[in-house]
C-alpha cells in the first residue's frame, strides 16, 4: 500500500480528500488528512458575523462530517515536514508518505506589528479574520454608539483582499439601519495607492466610498498601533486616530513551514504556478493559501487549483508530464451594502471587468455591477459551500479556468 | 498603452508601470525616476536590484519586508523614494505596481 498524505483538513485539504478519494484505488492507496482541530469555519461568514448577519452555528460545523469515508482523519497536531526523508513527524508519531498535500492555509499574524495585539486587542483594536475576533467585534459592535471607526488591512497578500472594503460597506449600511450613522466616522486605510488599484474597477467603483461618506488614507505602511493615544502611525509619519480600530493584521503561512523550512519570508510555500507541484519536491504539492502563487488567498481560487491538482496527481502517479493549467481563476462576490453585492471573475492575468456571468450575454449576474441578485448569490453561496464545494461537486456552468465570454474586454 | 522611455519603445500600464520587464533597462529606469522627481544614487540602485530580485523569487514586497530585508532601513527607503516608497520604487524597477485583485 501506498500513502497519501494531506495537511490541513480546511476548505483545500477537504476538497483534495474527497477528490482522491474517489479516483485513487482503496486497495492501492492510504488516504489520511491531519489537521488538529475538529471544527471546520465557514470563513467567508466571518465578514457577516459582526454585523448579527450570520450567527455563530452558520459559520461552524464539526470537520468531520466532511471527510469521506475510507480516509483516515487523524487529529493530531504537526510538528515538522521532513521532505527529504519523505516524512512528517506528529505530536506522537512519524507518518511516511509517496505523496504528499500541503494545505495548512494562512492566518493573521498581529504581532508582526508592533502595539497590534497589546492591551487593547479584542477591546478596540479587532480582527474579523478569525471566529474569535469576529464573535468579540460582534458584541462591541452591538454597543458602539459612534466615533472614530478605522477599517486597515496591513500589507499584502492577505486572504480575501476585498473583504476589508467589503467590511466598510457593511458597516456603513449597519450604522445606517441603527440610525447613528451621523455619529460615526468612518475611514478605510489602505497600505495600497488607493481602495480600488485596477483601472476598471477603479472607474466602475470609485464613486462607491465617496457616495457612502467614507474617508480612504492611502499608502499607509503601518508602523505601529500606539495604545496610549489610540492611533495607528505609519513609518512616513501619517497618523489616524481612532476609537475603533478594525484591522487586517500580516497575513502569514502556518509556522509548520517555517519549522520545516519549506516557506519564503512570510512562510509560504513556493509553488509553480501553473502545475501546483512545490519547486522544492516534486512529490510534494500545495495548493490554497498556502502556496505563494500570486492568485488572490480565497476558497473559489482553492477550488478551481483542486480540479487542476487532482488531474496533476493523477499524471504524476502515473510518470506523465503535469498539466501547466492553472491560470489564477477567481470568482468572488462582493458585498457592498444595502443588499446589494458585486461579482468579480479574473486570473493571473485578466483584470476584473464588466460583464454577464455565468452564460455570456445573459448572466443572471452581473459582472463588477452592484445588484441584489448578486448579494442574493453571495448568501447562496454558503449552502454551495456545505454542500458541494467541500465535497468537490463540480459548480454547473463554472469552469476550473477563467472564461473570457460575456466578458468587456477591450 | 505604448511609450518612448529613453529612445526604447515600451508598453505602459494607465498608471504608467511597465507591462513588461523584459523591456526594462536602467536608462528606463532614469527615466521612470525623473517623471517621481527622483535623480538616482548608487543607493536607489541597490533598492531596486533588492526588488527586482524579490519579484523574481516571488516574494511579497512590503515596507515591513524591507525592514526586514537586511539592505536599508525603512527611514532610508522613505528618504530615497519620498511619498509612497513601495509605489514609487517598484515603478522605477519595472515591476508591476503594489495590488489588491480590484
Amino acid at each position: 500500500m501506498k500513502n497519501l498524505l494531506i495537511l490541513g483538513a480546511g476548505t483545500s485539504g477537504t476538497m483534495m480528500a474527497n477528490h482522491l478519494r474517489s479516483k485513487l484505488k482503496k486497495d492501492e492507496w492510504n488516504i489520511s488528512i491531519v489537521d488538529q482541530y475538529k471544527t471546520h469555519y465557514y470563513q467567508p461568514g466571518f465578514l457577516f458575523l459582526p454585523f448579527d448577519i450570520y450567527t455563530e452555528d452558520q459559520v461552524k460545523k464539526d470537520g468531520k462530517k466532511f471527510i469521506p469515508n475510507g480516509v483516515n482523519y487523524i487529529q493530531k497536531k504537526i510538528e515538522q515536514i521532513f521532505p527529504d526523508e519523505n516524512k512528517v513527524k506528529l505530536e506522537d508519531e512519524t507518518l511516511s508518505y509517496d505523496l504528499l498535500i500541503i494545505a495548512t492555509g494562512c492566518k493573521i499574524a498581529p504581532q508582526e506589528t508592533e502595539g497590534m495585539k497589546g492591551k487593547n486587542w479584542h477591546k478596540n483594536v479587532f480582527d474579523f479574520y478569525t471566529y474569535e475576533g469576529s464573535l468579540a467585534l460582534r458584541n462591541k459592535l452591538r454597543e458602539f454608539k459612534g466615533g472614530k471607526m478605522i477599517v486597515h488591512f496591513t500589507e499584502m497578500p492577505i486572504k480575501c483582499p476585498v473583504a476589508p472594503l467589503e467590511f466598510v460597506f457593511l458597516a456603513d449600511d449597519y450604522f445606517t439601519k441603527k440610525g447613528i450613522r451621523d455619529k460615526v466616522d468612518l475611514t478605510y486605510v489602505t497600505p495600497l495607492g488607493g481602495a480600488f488599484t485596477k483601472p476598471k474597477a477603479t472607474a466602475a467603483l470609485g464613486h462607491l466610498l465617496s457616495e457612502k461618506n467614507i474617508k480612504v488614507v492611502t499608502d499607509f505602511a503601518i508602523e505601529k498601533v500606539d495604545n496610549e493615544t489610540n492611533q495607528i502611525v505609519d513609518y512616513g509619519g501619517q497618523i489616524v486616530d481612532f476609537d475603533l480600530l478594525v484591522t487586517v493584521p500580516t497575513n502569514m503561512g502556518d509556522d509548520l513551514i517555517k519549522r520545516s523550512g519549506m516557506g519564503d519570508d512570510l512562510n509560504f510555500v513556493p509553488t509553480d504556478h501553473h502545475t501546483l507541484q512545490s519547486l522544492g519536491h516534486k512529490n510534494v504539492f500545495v495548493i490554497g493559501d498556502a502556496t505563494n502563487v500570486p492568485a488572490s488567498k480565497a476558497g473559489s481560487v482553492a477550488h478551481f487549483a483542486s480540479e487542476t491538482l487532482t488531474d496533476n496527481i493523477l499524471l504524476y502517479l502515473d510518470g506523465k508530464p503535469l498539466k501547466q493549467e492553472f491560470d489564477g481563476h477567481a470568482n468572488c462576490f462582493i458585498e457592498t451594502g444595502k443588499n446589494k453585492a458585486l461579482l468579480i471573475d479574473f486570473n493571473y492575468t485578466q483584470e476584473p471587468v464588466e460583464g454577464t456571468f455565468p452564460i455570456p450575454g445573459i448572466g443572471p449576474l452581473k459582472l463588477l455591477k452592484e445588484s441584489i441578485f448578486n448579494h442574493w448569490g453571495k448568501l447562496a453561496f454558503r449552502w454551495i459551500y456545505w454542500n458541494m464545494l467541500l465535497k468537490g461537486i463540480p459548480i454547473p456552468l463554472v469552469s476550473r479556468n477563467m472564461s473570457k465570454k460575456g466578458k468587456k474586454i477591450e | 498603452m505604448e511609450a518612448v522611455l529613453a529612445g526604447n519603445k515600451v508598453n505602459l500600464t494607465e498608471d504608467g508601470y511597465l507591462v513588461d520587464f523584459s523591456q526594462w533597462t536602467k536608462e528606463i529606469g532614469t527615466e521612470l525616476a525623473k517623471e517621481e522627481g527622483i535623480e538616482m544614487t548608487d543607493r536607489h540602485w541597490e533598492v531596486i536590484k533588492w526588488i527586482q530580485e524579490q519579484v523574481k523569487a516571488d516574494n511579497a514586497l512590503s515596507v515591513r519586508g524591507i525592514k526586514k530585508s537586511g539592505v536599508l532601513d525603512i527611514k532610508e527607503f522613505y528618504a530615497l523614494f519620498p511619498g509612497g516608497p513601495l509605489k514609487i520604487s517598484t515603478k522605477i524597477a519595472g515591476v508591476p505596481k503594489p495590488k489588491s485583485c480590484i
